[in-house]
């Protein structure tokens, strides 16, 4: 499958992450050998093969409802890059 | 007798018998920490004081006959991506420069809180631990003690080079695709990863949460067995940790290798495979085959595949557990803002590094619309596929042999501008996290080389 | 008329707070309120390294919706990813469900404004969690993230795009409502936005088969709105079909002030969720007999305390289902009826005056202030004859004013009937001397001015006397 540029800065936006106009080479053709790698996946024998959901045999593993209050509230705040009034501050956005 | 030449399990015994003091442990590692980092760069942040001061807590614990863990007062190095409360945790990231946990994931919580071990520093990675080099640290190149020309292997690199280099006595790594046992592979020490859900991963930053396992990186195989023991176990807060019984992996080890029937996979040897890791591990097989193992030639036809899911899994889960690096509640925020799309793009585009973004794109391209099941669901298929293969050697072998690495450690700068390159050099390691398989690389030939790139074990579940 | 030459089709995606203790993935307590970012920790801050752990609760309460919207529950599920940024959304992506959602294939059965009942089908019903909540600084220059209900469990119940008019959406979402209340799964308490709807609408030409293209808005949390932002829509898109135009799929914000719907993003932004499975969650298996469980102590559902109505109380079909359409108001009727034993006057007191003054003041019926015995002590005190039932609509309205029992409230304002026979007496008497004209026009054999004498009774003594004693009184004096 070929990468067109467009797609690539499509999933740029998606991934918020901002490709400069002179990196989009580069980064189309490492995406594209990559891929291209990947691809192997499509000719592996898999026919009839279920996917592998969990890494191990683990399944309903829960909790209990009950209430435990993180000891720390402070600490969780204490990395904020700008907070006011307890809450994280970001520019106005209108919802 | 220089003290940090010593194993953990010879530290404990002259700690037991008191001829020795944490205190003394700790300032002969600090010592070597100040003689070698220069030349290592191992450490993203050191702890020496802190350091000084628990062991001197320990030692007049000890002598009031206060209860403490059974390694109280051993010295150990993590790695940086695992959560330590108040002491940074960097993943070794512009992201998360600054960035101090409001908690101590639950392996750190084990070892320094309940066992009262000491923490001489978090270690150098690959960020985020993506990378086999540990050349894609923010902060600094760590170097094989071995040759500082080369690199340590990756992603734990600060980890194993730390061990290797006697800075400290032994470490935490992850593994997510190899990064435990390559590092380990090269830098001559010995590198477990775990079964999936042996060990705990809350707590761990996560890179992809379905392969990465905390394992030990040890001096010899003895002191994986403790390390290992002592992390192993069920979290409430992980769910996909195993419940088994807590085990002693120490009554495992044996001194012969009677009956043990090790399977060598040929096309583990094939094109790729460098003629000195060939001949590394045809030494192994004879002596296995002098302690009286059975190793016979088998097949295991799913290293491209794997490696191929492996990087489609690693790289779509990745994209979605770095989602959280957005500049709002902790981390990089950039400079260069007006609106909440600006702190989005820029900090994330400042904050993380090429390989980083390269992969969260990677993933973000396998899981969009269009694409899914031509990638991510092929590979959860050949997910499959790679644990029924293993399944079927594992039924005929107690032991698979493979090399851990194709070549032996390359030099810096040599392969970092092509990452596909790059991704090749995990051909070997990655089918084990596909599988969820354990995986230990012991060096049997300790320290002959720096380029040690010895064999590895593959072995049945637990 | 075009508007009649249209059919309306709506499907809605309600979104109900489960009323669990702790959130679904951490320990972190769901209450509503508090000061900022208080009810959290690591998981639901989505520090780096934390991981999330299903609460068996929201299981069990999400089974137990499916089971009271009778859909099939999947033995088989799975938590999946949602990604996209937003700042109230910590991790960057919603765990939902995807593909295994744990209900599915349901209905719930409505009855129609004209009296026929209609099923409108549940496509499916998930687990998710809820995201914080963005306010608004002092100065409004930026926006503040508070993360307490970031977690807060949620059940997602999408319905079939099968209802056909404004009030069949509304008597649904009503229905999915006093269901939720009946299996006590959540508070549905549409103020606090712990019951919320996204809406999809779309027109079609009367007699086409395919569905006209649709809109969608999110995040309706009262009935009012619903409705009126449907009839905009309904009139909006009709609109734009009869001139010639085309309806596009987009998300619309509906403005409750303006009364209009607004286009909120450009197409160039369009979604891409990126589903895939959570893999720091193992699969969800259910056993036939942890279903089963569940459905054997299911409680009461109002189709059925609905009938229990018709039959033990001798209700009327409409008075039954308006009664049953609230839990609370059910309830509060059953445990009035256990005191007053009169179950016809408690149902025309809550269906009646009560309903009118909640309605007057833009009430629920969990608002009423005062409790089911008190209803039921005003209920007897105009049968003991204490009051005329016409002094008991003032004790209510008091009740609500200034909730007291209603034996104290007559007491205060001295509002006791007037059933002495020497009182009744002297006041008809004075009536009697006061107005001679009615008085002959009542020998004439005009009845009318029998009510007119009453009523002048009445207000003489502000209502207090007894009705019927005067009736009697009058006729004999005269």
């Amino acid at each position: 499958m070929k990468v067109e540029k467009e797609e690539l800065l499509h999933i740029a936006k998606l991934a918020n992450i901002k490709i400069n106009d002179d990196e989009i080479d580069n980064y189309l053709l490492n995406l594209q050998d990559i891929l291209n790698f990947a691809n192997v996946v499509n000719k592996a024998p898999v026919e009839g093969l279920g996917e592998t959901i969990g890494t191990n045999n683990n399944y309903n593993v829960f909790r209990k409802d009950e209430v435990v209050e993180f000891e720390d509230q402070e600490s969780l705040l204490q990395n904020a890059p700008e907070k006011e009034q307890h809450m994280f501050k970001i520019p106005k956005v209108i919802n | 007798m220089d003290i940090t030449e010593l194993t953990v399990h010879e530290l404990k015994e002259k700690l037991d018998k008191c001829e020795i003091t944490s205190e003394e442990i700790t300032k002969s590692y600090l010592k070597r920490i100040n003689e070698k980092e220069s030349d290592i760069n191992a450490f993203v942040t050191r702890l020496d004081e802190d350091a000084v001061n628990k062991a001197k807590e320990i030692d007049s614990a000890k002598k009031a006959n206060k209860k403490l863990g059974k390694y109280a007062g051993i010295p150990i190095g993590i790695k940086d991506n695992m959560c330590t409360k108040g002491i940074k945790t960097t993943c070794s990231s512009k992201m998360l420069e600054n960035f101090i946990s409001p908690y101590d994931g639950t392996v750190v919580n084990k070892l320094l809180n309940e066992e009262n071990m000491i923490n001489l520093g978090k270690l150098n990675m690959d960020e985020f631990a993506m990378g086999s080099s540990t050349e894609n640290s923010y902060f600094k190149k760590t170097r094989n003690p071995w040759d500082i020309e080369r690199v340590p292997g990756g992603s734990s690199g600060g980890s194993a080079a730390a061990v290797s280099a006697n800075m400290v006595p032994w470490a935490l790594g992850s593994d997510t695709g190899g990064s435990i046992r390559l590092p380990a592979a090269l830098c001559g020490v010995v590198g477990l990863k775990p079964t999936y859900g042996l060990v705990s991963r809350y707590g761990l930053v996560a890179f992809a949460s379905s392969l990465d396992q905390i394992g030990p990186i040890t001096k010899d195989v003895r002191d994986s067995a403790i390390l290992l023991s002592l992390i192993a176990g069920k979290d409430e807060k992980d769910t996909t940790s195993i419940d088994i019984p807590k085990k002693d992996y120490t009554v495992f080890l044996k001194n012969d290798a009677k009956g043990l029937r090790i399977g060598v996979p040929k096309e583990f040897f094939g094109e790729g495979i460098n003629e000195e890791v060939k001949d590394a591990l045809y030494k192994a097989m004879e002596k296995y085959r002098e302690l009286g193992a059975i190793v016979e030639e088998t097949s295991l036809d799913i290293a491209e595949y794997a490696l191929a899911a492996y990087y489609i899994i690693a790289c779509a889960e990745a994209s979605s557990n770095l989602g959280r690096f957005d500049g709002i509640r902790y981390g990089y925020r950039t400079k260069n803002y007006e609106t909440l799309k600006d702190i989005f793009v820029n900090s994330r585009s400042e904050g993380f590094g090429p390989e980083v973004k390269r992969r969260i794109i990677l993933g973000t391209y396998v899981l969009s619309s269009g694409y899914y099941d031509a990638y991510y669901k092929k590979a959860q298929q050949v997910r499959t596929l790679v644990k029924n293969e293993f399944a079927k050697n594992l039924k005929k072998y107690d032991i698979l042999l493979t090399p851990t690495s194709p070549t032996t450690a390359f030099k810096i700068g040599e392969k970092s501008e092509n990452p596909l390159e790059m991704y090749l050099t995990d051909i070997c390691t990655v089918s084990v996290n596909v599988a969820g398989l354990p995986r230990n690389i012991n060096s049997l030939w300790f320290r002959q080389k720096w380029y040690a790139c010895w064999n590895a074990i593959n072995w049945k579940l637990f | 008329m075009a508007r009649d030459d249209y059919e309306v089709v709506i499907g809605l995606e309600v979104h109900a707070e489960l009323s669990t203790k702790t959130k679904i993935f951490c320990s972190c307590k769901t209450e509503f309120g508090g000061e900022p970012n208080t009810h959290c920790c690591p998981v639901c801050m989505a520090m780096p390294g934390a991981l999330p752990v299903l609460n068996e609760k929201v299981l069990e309460y999400a089974v137990k919706a499916g089971l009271a919207m009778n859909s099939s529950i999947s033995r088989d599920s799975k938590n999946d990813r949602k990604n996209y940024f937003y700042p109230d959304l910590p991790k960057s992506y919603q765990i939902s469900q995807f593909d295994k959602p744990l209900c599915e294939h349901g209905y719930v059965e409505i009855v129609k404004p004209d009296g026929e009942k209609k099923k409108i089908g549940i496509t499916r019903i998930h687990i998710e969690e809820d995201a914080g909540k963005l306010n608004h600084d002092d100065y409004g220059r930026g926006s503040l993230v508070d993360l307490n209900r970031a977690g807060v469990p949620l059940i997602e119940i999408v319905s079939e795009p099968d209802m056909r008019s404004v009030a069949e959406a509304d008597i649904y979402l009503k229905k999915i409502k006093s269901i939720l209340e009946y299996i006590e799964v959540s508070d549905c308490k549409m103020q606090e936005g712990s019951l919320r709807a996204d809406v999809n609408i779309s027109v079609r030409k009367k007699g086409q088969k395919e569905f006209g293209t649709r809109t969608e808005m999110k995040n309706m949390n009262s009935f009012k709105s619903i409705s009126r932002a449907l009839e905009y829509e309904i009139e909006r898109q009709i609109d734009v079909i009869e001139n010639g135009g085309i309806i596009e799929q987009e998300t619309l914000r509906w403005d409750e002030v303006s009364g209009k719907t607004f286009s909120m993003r450009d197409k160039e932004d369009a979604q891409d969720y990126r589903y895939f499975p959570e893999p720091d969650l193992v699969p969800i298996r259910l056993s036939e007999e942890y279903i089963e469980n569940i459905r054997k102590n299911l409680p009461e559902l109002p189709e059925t305390r609905k009938q229990r109505y018709l039959s033990e109380y001798k209700l009327t079909e409409k008075e039954a289902n308006t009664l049953t359409a609230s839990k609370y108001l059910s309830d509060f009727f059953e445990k009035g009826v256990k005191i007053s034993n009169n179950p016809k006057a408690v149902c025309n007191w809550l269906l009646s005056d009560v309903a009118r003054i909640l309605n007057e003041k833009e009430f629920e019926p969990e608002d009423i202030p005062f409790t089911p015995e008190d209803l039921a002590e005003l209920i007897g005190l105009i049968d003991k004859g204490t009051i005329s039932s016409k002094i008991a609509k003032d004790v209510l309205e008091e009740m609500f004013e200034n909730p007291k029992n209603p034996s104290k409230i007559i007491e205060e304002k001295g509002w006791v009937q007037i059933s002495d026979e020497n009182a009744i007496k002297e006041i008809v008497l004075k009536i009697i001397s006061e107005n001679p004209q009615s008085v002959s026009d009542f020998k004439n054999g005009k009845d009318r001015a029998l009510g007119f004498l009453v009523g002048q009774a009445m207000k003489e003594t502000k209502g207090k006397a007894n009705p019927q004693m005067l009736n009697t009184m009058f006729k004999e004096l005269m």
